[in-house]
């Protein structure tokens, strides 16, 4: 027996909602700490500027701001969730997950509950597993949230990876695909996931013990991202029968903006706007996809009905891609 | 056949313009990427990417390092064309 009807006709994101830590950090703040200066980072990673949470302020205190602005935006109520899903690779903790502390704290009463860990792929892995739910009858409605502490986890003192990672949380509500008359909508509006990894490179990007910081090996990293990941943006276009013509919008997860345009350039859609959020909020894992998202809908830059291709990808290696479209 | 010298600075001289913007006249073989040509590592990575395209001569990251100059990845690229 199913828990809820299930959605034939799939799942899509009812909303959207973001949320940046108040203090922001420039690159002549970082010249200060380490040898570095602002037209070095802008040309190696374009970020201007980035966000950095309160000392003591959480991924859980994240995660539910940024989860509270998109419930409140998809006009549903905390007891209409079934599940919540937290994407993140930087808690506090390990144990208790973060995502029953944040349901508790946004009011959503015993819902499922888990965090996921694909790193920066995070948010579109979480999103794959929130459409499925819907879609088999598991849940009517998942608040899906990235949320990132990275600061915590880094070495202020190496210039390789202190300028480019930050904090930050967005999140998506996601629900049945029904038209306005409450039949099936006949537009899925959460495409088929086209996902993967490769354990090989598990050494490129990780923290090797709990007292050791991140690191990164910046050009294998850039040479994978911009020489394997276009066939898989392609291939999710593919599996939702988008044409990268048919793109208004696309979302690559925020590691870089030379990855970000290199990406842009070999996905074959010109006529797509590219989220360059890494800008002003430099790399916040997780969050970066569903910030950019939730950033350029309350800047009115999106319209109901576009097609957004989101690609994440990072450590492990893994990746995932899929089109959405906008609510 | 194996390409010539000259071959292969034509072909990367290509590259080099395409990917940094700097003009063929100013590419000649004794020329250093990072001090000379300001050319950085993650530019680097996309001219072995190119590379590797153009000639068929896959250039790793571990190798990558150590070509400093421009004859350095002339030699490179018509050892390994010779040997493929």
């Amino acid at each position: 027996m199913r828990l809820y009807e299930g959605s034939a006709a799939g799942a899509k994101v009812l909303a959207f909602g973001g949320y940046q830590p108040a203090r922001v950090v420039t690159n002549d703040e970082l010249a200060a700490l380490v040898d570095t200066n602002d037209e070095w980072i802008r040309s190696r990673v374009g970020i201007e500027s980035r966000r950095l949470a309160a000392e003591d302020e959480t991924v859980a205190d994240m995660a539910v701001a940024a989860g509270g602005k998109a419930l409140a935006a998809s006009g549903l109520s905390p007891a209409d969730i079934d599940l919540v899903i937290v994407a993140t690779c930087t808690p506090e903790v390990m144990i208790p997950n973060t995502s029953a502390v944040v349901a508790r704290r946004l009011g959503i009463t015993a819902p499922g509950a888990f965090d996921l860990n694909a790193a920066c792929a995070g948010f579109c892995y979480a999103l794959a597993g929130a459409g499925d739910a819907v879609r088999a009858g598991s849940a009517r409605n998942v608040l899906v949230i990235g949320a990132e502490k990275l600061s915590h986890w880094v070495d202020w003192t190496d210039r390789a990876t202190c300028i480019i990672f930050a904090d930050g949380a967005g999140a998506a509500v996601v629900g049945r695909a029904t038209g306005p008359d409450g039949s099936p909508d006949a537009v899925p509006g959460i495409g088929p996931v086209v996902w993967g990894s490769d354990g090989d490179m598990a050494d490129k990007i990780c923290i090797r013990d709990r007292n050791s910081f991140i690191f990164q090996e910046g050009q294998s990293v850039f040479r994978w991202a911009t020489t394997a990941l276009h066939p898989i943006a392609q291939q999710a276009c593919e599996a939702a029968g988008v044409h990268p013509t048919e793109l208004a919008v696309f979302v690559p997860h925020q590691a870089n903006l030379r990855i970000v345009e290199a990406l842009a350039k070999r996905l074959g859609a010109p006529q797509a706007k590219v989220a360059t959020d890494i800008v002003t909020a430099g790399n916040t894992s997780s969050a970066s996809i569903p910030l950019a998202l939730s950033r350029m809908t309350e800047q009115g830059e999106l319209a109901s009905g576009d097609k957004a291709l989101l690609i994440g990808f990072g450590a492990g290696v893994c990746y995932a891609a899929q089109v959405i479209t906008i609510p | 056949m194996a390409m010539t010298q000259q071959e292969i600075l034509a072909g990367l001289c290509e590259i080099i313009d395409e990917i940094a913007g700097v003009p063929a006249d100013q590419v000649t073989p004794a020329k250093t990427f990072v001090d000379d040509l300001d050319i950085d590592s993650l530019s680097m990575v996309e001219i072995a990417v190119a590379a590797q395209d153009k000639f068929g001569v896959e250039i790793p990251d571990d190798q990558l390092k150590d070509l400093k100059t421009v004859q350095d990845v002339i030699d490179y690229v018509g050892r390994a064309s010779v040997s493929a």
